[in-house]
């Protein structure tokens, strides 16, 4: 048996950077090597992790502009449209979403990213060429300032109460 | 920053070696016993290169971590908050949101909407708790924008040599 819950919250921070690190992940957490192997295994062969690997920060690499354009798409285009979106190198989301009436039209999201901002107005544009949307309302919105980026903590170690797993491997 | 500007001693190698590691281990990180070992068998080098390759990367903020990206909504939920603070309240408020564990992206939009966040949480009434406490503390509503349907989540980021890849002694 391995904590599933114990063991999603010292993944998500990452491995450590040492020779045996699944090890020291299942020391951690009370458990074996094989059993957070095979649970990390497990859950990559259903799909509930969608990549295993580094994860780097785009805008150390060069990749210094990142705009988020949003699209305001018919019912009937856009999971059409969000896979076309999504063959792009540069684009690393495409997501649907709610409207927001009055507010916020837009219903579908993608970030995509370039070396400045020619670059991902030049993206923008082979985007609206490739997959047909002239004439669809959309924005660009650049990000300028970036406040916080990390991977997402979904579960808070000190919140012991709730929700607890256990789950067979 | 380039890449070329992470050679700090102007060893080619050391560049090619960062590259292929960027390049190749975005996904399909080994999940065995000894996973940087195995990188080091691949790329001609030993697991100690490895291991030092990478916590350079980390302390340059190049590397987020190494680790899993879960399928959206698998291991919690999520949604994308946005907000319209203005301008002269921007700093501030940014820091009041981005003080909170459950929130991991947290960027500036150029837009009347300038704030930008992701919350994640365990569960959907841990996370609407939290979306309530933040209007509470910052007294400014938020648009609260969760994924309906993903097309397309980051699969890795092609990397290319900035500039070439030319070292600067």
């Amino acid at each position: 048996m391995i904590d599933e819950r114990r063991l999603l919250s010292v993944l998500q921070k990452g491995l450590p950077l040492v020779s045996h690190p699944y090890e020291s992940i299942a020391n951690d957490i009370n458990s074996t090597e094989d059993e957070v192997i095979n649970y990390i295994q497990l859950m990559q062969g259903k799909g509930d992790i969608k990549r295993f690997g580094l994860v780097v920060r785009h805008r150390k690499l060069g990749y210094k502009s990142n705009a988020m354009v949003v699209w305001d798409i018919p019912e009937q285009r856009v999971d059409a449209l969000g896979q076309c979106f999504g063959q792009f190198d540069f684009v690393t989301l495409s997501y649907r979403r709610p409207r927001h009436l009055p507010d916020w039209p837009y219903n579908l999201f993608c970030m995509i990213h370039g070396q400045d901002r020619e670059d991902v107005k030049r993206n923008l544009e082979l985007m609206i060429k490739s997959c047909d949307v002239n004439g669809v309302n959309h924005e660009l919105l650049f990000s300028t300032r970036c406040f916080k980026q990390r991977g997402a903590i979904y579960i808070n170690p000190d919140n012991e109460n709730d929700n607890s797993k256990k789950v067979a491997v | 920053m380039a890449l070329d500007q992470l050679n700090d001693h102007g060893s080619f190698h050391k560049t090619e070696l960062t590259q292929k590691l960027l390049n190749e281990y975005q996904h399909n990180f080994p999940v065995t016993s000894t996973p940087y070992a195995d990188i080091g068998k691949r790329l001609g080098v030993d697991e100690q290169a490895i291991i030092e390759l990478l916590k350079d990367l980390d302390e340059k903020s190049i590397l987020s971590r190494v680790g899993p990206v879960f399928r959206p909504n698998r291991i919690g939920v999520s949604t994308l908050a946005a907000m319209a603070v203005p301008e002269h309240k921007l700093e501030a408020i940014a820091n009041i949101i981005s003080s909170y564990s459950a929130v991991n992206h947290n960027y500036e939009r150029e837009h009347h909407f300038n704030l930008w966040f992701v919350v994640t949480a365990e569960n959907k009434l841990l996370l609407d708790s939290t979306l309530e406490d933040m209007e509470v503390k910052t007294d400014i509503r938020i648009m609260s924008l969760p994924m309906e349907k993903d097309y397309h989540i980051d699969l890795g980021f092609p990397l290319k040599l900035i500039n070439g890849g030319r070292s600067h002694d």
